[in-house]
């Protein structure tokens, strides 16, 4: 399991460092190595953690080490996702840097784990912590988006035509990215917090316990439909839309992390170390 | 390599009026080459005209003869006294004109650096060439070499990349908003060759209705028809602001037609999808304020001036690497026109026949470990004596004794029958087929 961590951190080193040298070179070969990495990568990393859950029964998100690694595996693999269907190749030049980057901050966390109370099983617990991560993996994406777009944005009004210029695709291609991202989490999350919701009613009794996460997950839930009905309702687009993308990070990280340290309540096993 | 020659004259040495009076049709280039061809000292040729330049590449054995042929062929075919013209030519020799060649169909010499019609031009003087059956050995590597080059510096170099006229960078600019620009809807307010222009690009790139708004209403029906639109009247204009995605104007118009208010109020109305104006009138149609509207984007004439400035810089800059990849084609060029010559193919022929009947020797001496050393120097010496004596006729041959008219025809020949370039790296067997 240590290895196929390892050399899945190796791998998507490697992609990093592909996609760099692609934004700078813009070489499509190096797109493509570093797509194909980032496949391999993301292979590797799935051997790992299917490993820790078939070794324990549980999803390995019981402390930091396992939550950020998870995390990191979800953008990974939404991307690649997302990625069939939209080709938005500089995008892997934020992806790939950006699961290395987590990845590194995981390992400085001990693997070790407490003995999970048996919390973590069932059907419904697993379609939970999966779905919510892939939903926040979308958003987190949406966000990288919505800073392509700003940049290109400001090179288009500002006629500056600086070095993202050529490399950023148009304006409507990342915007409709964007929103498909959004509406990819955003359904995510909704299925999330339903099964959470079926299975605090069958752990503790209660669907709703306004614990600090549940309220603060709602608040998420909340923010993005906002985004999303703006956008149906009266054509919200462009940079409104990217900067409320970048925001709905903010308050994903407080969400994700914050709650667990400021407030505490139960999830708190997640960030645990 | 000496025997390569090129001569004529491009936009650079010779004004408009003498191009026009020396440009060949494909007729005229026809019938030229089969004189050309029929010139004692010339081997082979290749007749290439654009508007922009008139060149004959040649090969020859009698140097100046083949000059002065290839000068007096232009004169008497096109009937232009030579000393009208004679001052712009250029000559250029063996590498120099290989180089040239390369630069040309690369596109490093046209007016505009970079453009990409010359290599088609190229081509198909190339394919009159050997319709005519007026190119041999050397023109066709040369040829197939020279769009080799040609497309790898296409690809390996910016040197096409991006417009350099007013017109196009605003169809680059409108993908940078759009994406694609298929279905998007079109109004020009006002007309002019530019806007025009623009227009043209634009419903070449399938967009959309195309809406024509003018003072004269006359003038926009006609518009309008070009490009089967609908014409409107001028006062129409703001209700369609809310429709349309482009917005080309063009006017004589004293003051602002658009103002920055009157876009703010639409983009509700049109769900804020972005609006581009290009704006190529002087002085300007739309407010600039317009381009602080959310999904509004304004390009005035000297905004799109300044994105041809500046890609043309680009591509100079390109320029320089394509020229590298020049001067190496051009010593991978050289190093295989040698490798032609009569001493490189009679040593590589030996060396062949040498090395087959070295090996077949070891291989049958070492079933016949039996025999004395004595004897297996003699059957060493008699393999060696054999290869020599069949090697003796070729190479006087090729020597020159028995080869009449284009000894490079011979070379191939030999060099071909024998296989003695299989050394060559994969690119080159490549443009071979």
């Amino acid at each position: 399991m240590q290895i196929a961590f390892v050399a899945a951190l190796l791998i998507y080193m490697l992609s990093a460092a592909a996609y760099c040298a692609y934004l700078f070179l813009q070489r499509n070969t190096l797109q493509r190595l570093g797509e194909i990495l980032l496949m391999a990568g993301f292979g590797a990393h799935t051997l790992a953690i299917g490993w820790a859950f078939a070794a324990t029964g549980h999803v390995p998100a019981n402390n930091l080490h396992e939550t950020l690694s998870i995390v990191a595996w979800s953008i990974a693999g939404t991307y690649l996702l997302m990625g069939i269907r939209f080709r938005l190749k500089i995008l892997g030049a934020y992806v790939a840097p950006l699961t290395v980057f987590i990845l590194f901050v995981a390992i400085q966390f001990p693997r070790s784990t407490v003995q999970p109370d048996n919390l973590l099983q069932g059907v419904w617990l697993i379609t939970h912590i999966v779905t919510i991560f892939m939903g926040y993996a979308a958003f987190i994406l949406a966000a990288g988006v919505g800073v392509l777009y700003l940049l290109q944005e400001r090179n288009i009004k500002a006629k500056t035509r600086g070095f993202f210029f050529k490399r950023l695709p148009s304006l409507d291609l990342l915007d409709t990215t964007g929103y498909a991202c959004i509406v990819f989490g955003f359904t995510m999350i909704t299925i999330g917090l339903i099964t959470g919701m079926v299975y605090a009613k069958a752990v503790w009794g209660r669907f709703w316990t306004w614990d600090p996460k549940e309220v603060w997950s709602a608040v998420i839930w909340i923010f993005y439909a906002v985004l999303l009905h703006e956008r149906l309702a009266v054509g919200w687009r462009g940079r409104r839309t990217a900067i409320m993308a970048i925001a709905g990070v903010g308050v994903l990280l407080f969400t994700f992390l914050g709650v667990n340290f400021l407030l505490k309540g139960h999830h708190g096993q997640f960030t645990q170390w | 390599m000496d025997r390569i020659l090129l001569i004529g004259l491009n936009h650079k040495t010779a004004p408009i009026e003498i191009r026009e009076c020396l440009a060949f049709t494909e007729d005229d280039t026809q019938t030229g080459l089969t004189t050309l061809r029929s010139d004692p000292a010339i081997d082979e040729a290749m007749i290439f005209s654009t508007c922009n330049r008139v060149e004959v590449l040649m090969t020859a054995r009698q140097i100046p003869a083949a000059i002065d042929a290839a000068k007096r062929f232009l004169a008497t075919t096109k009937q232009v006294p030579l000393h009208a013209f004679e001052p712009s030519l250029y000559l250029h020799q063996g590498q120099a004109a290989v180089r040239h060649l390369f630069s040309v169909a690369a596109s490093l010499d046209s007016m505009v650096l970079g453009e990409p019609q010359i290599l088609g031009q190229v081509k198909s003087a190339y394919r009159l060439a050997t319709e005519q059956k007026s190119s041999g050995v050397i023109l066709n590597r040369l040829l197939h070499r020279t769009f080799f080059v040609a497309k790898r510096i296409r690809t390996e170099t910016g040197i096409g990349d991006h417009a350099v006229s007013i017109s196009y960078a605003a169809i680059e600019l409108g993908r940078k908003i759009f994406g694609q620009l298929n279905g998007k809807q079109v109004l020009m307010v006002g007309a002019g060759e530019m806007a025009e222009l623009a227009v043209d690009h634009l419903v070449r790139h399938r967009t959309g209705r195309v809406f024509v708004a003018n003072r004269t209403f006359e003038r926009a029906v006609a518009l309008a028809a070009k490009y089967e639109g609908t014409p409107l009247h001028f006062e129409e204009i703001s209700n369609y602001l809310s429709k349309v995605d482009i917005i080309i104007t063009s006017t004589g118009a004293p003051g602002y037609l658009i103002r920055q208010a009157d876009v703010k109020g639409i983009m509700r109305h049109r769900r804020n999808r972005p609006l581009f104006f290009i704006d190529i009138a002087v002085p300007r149609d739309i407010d600039p304020l317009v381009n602080q509207v959310n999904n509004a984007y304004v390009y005035d004439i000297d905004d799109l001036q300044e994105v041809v400035d500046d890609n043309i810089e680009d591509r100079r800059r390109e320029a320089v690497k394509a020229a590298r990849i020049v001067d190496e084609a051009v010593v991978q060029f050289r190093r295989w026109l040698e490798s032609q010559g009569v001493v490189p193919t009679i040593k590589a022929l030996h060396a062949k026949l040498r090395g087959v009947a070295e090996a077949e020797v070891q291989k049958t001496l070492g079933q016949l470990a039996h025999l004395p050393p004595a004897d297996q120097q003699a059957i060493a010496r008699m393999s060696e004596a054999m290869v020599k004596k069949i090697l003796h006729d070729p190479t006087q041959f090729l020597k020159g004794n028995g080869c009449h008219g284009d000894r490079a025809v011979y070379m191939d020949v030999a060099r071909r029958l024998f296989k003695l370039d299989e050394q060559l790296d994969p690119t080159e067997i490549k443009d071979r087929t």
